[in-house]
């Protein structure tokens, strides 16, 4: 019985998508936004890659609010895993030599390739997000690899609180100083393609990844003391 | 490249089956982790290579990483 109202309702639910997608013409753009970012794109905001004169230029405040939910779902994690006691006398089983050679090894080379990405948001695929998961991916290495290393709490949170200062910041003399509205691009875009260019994106995606690196860090950091 | 692509499609189509069907959760959660990895592939093809970096990082990295940590926090196999 159950079974057949799952499948009524789904047919249901196909029929409204059908009804609501087949009036729409595909591969036939409606808006002309888009070509805007394209054609112009590039000159206004000075970033070779569009995608990142969009996220950041155009579309900044959506980046902001996109780093607040990831804070906020941290913090809410923080707060679920507040209640469980920290294990500390638990027996922490060493990983053995080669694995811990190769987490030593290669945990500085996934720092730098992460902060490669996000240092160069505006000339190459990728950006703060990225750049701050592959952060996070490196410090999960040495939490699996070399088990028993006391990571810094304090330093991590100053590294988060910090960067969505710089963000809101930067957002704010945009306000004062440059075309008069919320993270408007007041410094110098500069020649196209080079590392100093663009603006302020590359110090806003730096804040992020910075933000989203400490930010998953922590996350990863509360699953495996306390649970 | 067309007969890569579908190929690629059908084998993300067996993993995302492979992780509904699996009992035992750590095998499920490799499997869904072989769908992300197979999506960034197909972002990489369908030129969208930012999409395709946070596909990777994220869903074939971390949530694999949190949801192993979550299973081995509960029970292994699924009743």
């Amino acid at each position: 019985m159950r079974k057949i109202i799952g499948i009524i309702l789904l047919i249901i639910i196909c029929w409204g998508i059908i009804l609501a997608l087949h009036k729409i013409p595909f591969g036939i753009p409606k808006t002309k936004v888009g070509e805007y970012y394209i054609d112009k794109g590039r000159e206004e905001t000075g970033a070779a890659n569009i995608v990142t004169s969009v996220v950041v230029n155009y579309r900044g405040f959506d980046t902001l609010g996109e780093v607040t939910i990831l804070f906020l779902a941290a913090i809410g994690l923080g707060a679920v895993l507040s209640n469980f006691k920290e294990k500390g006398k638990r027996k922490i089983e060493l990983a053995s030599l080669i694995l811990k050679t190769g987490c030593r090894f290669l945990f500085p080379l996934i720092l730098l390739f992460g902060a490669y990405i996000f240092i160069h948001g505006h000339l190459t695929p990728g950006g703060g997000f990225q750049g701050g998961a592959i952060i996070a991916s490196a410090f999960l290495l040495v939490y699996l690899g070399c088990r028993g290393r006391i990571f810094n709490e304090v330093g991590c949170k100053i590294t988060e609180s910090l960067s969505g200062l710089v963000f809101i910041v930067m957002g704010l003399i945009g306000l004062t100083v440059g075309g008069h509205y919320f993270l408007s691009n007041f410094m110098l875009t500069g020649q196209i393609n080079t590392l100093f260019s663009a603006g302020i994106i590359p110090i806003i995606y730096i804040a992020i990844g910075l933000k989203v690196g400490s930010e998953l860090t922590g996350v990863i950091d509360n699953l495996m003391e306390k649970s | 490249m067309i007969i890569v692509v579908s190929l690629l499609i059908i084998l993300m189509l067996i993993s995302a089956i492979a992780a509904l069907i699996y009992k035992d959760l750590i095998s499920a959660v490799i499997a869904a982790c072989m769908v992300s990895l197979i999506a960034a592939v197909l972002f990489y093809f369908l030129q969208a290579p930012d999409v395709a970096m946070a596909e990777a990082s994220i869903g074939a990295a971390l949530v694999t990483a949190i949801f192993v940590i979550a299973i081995r926090r509960t029970r292994r196999h699924e009743e």
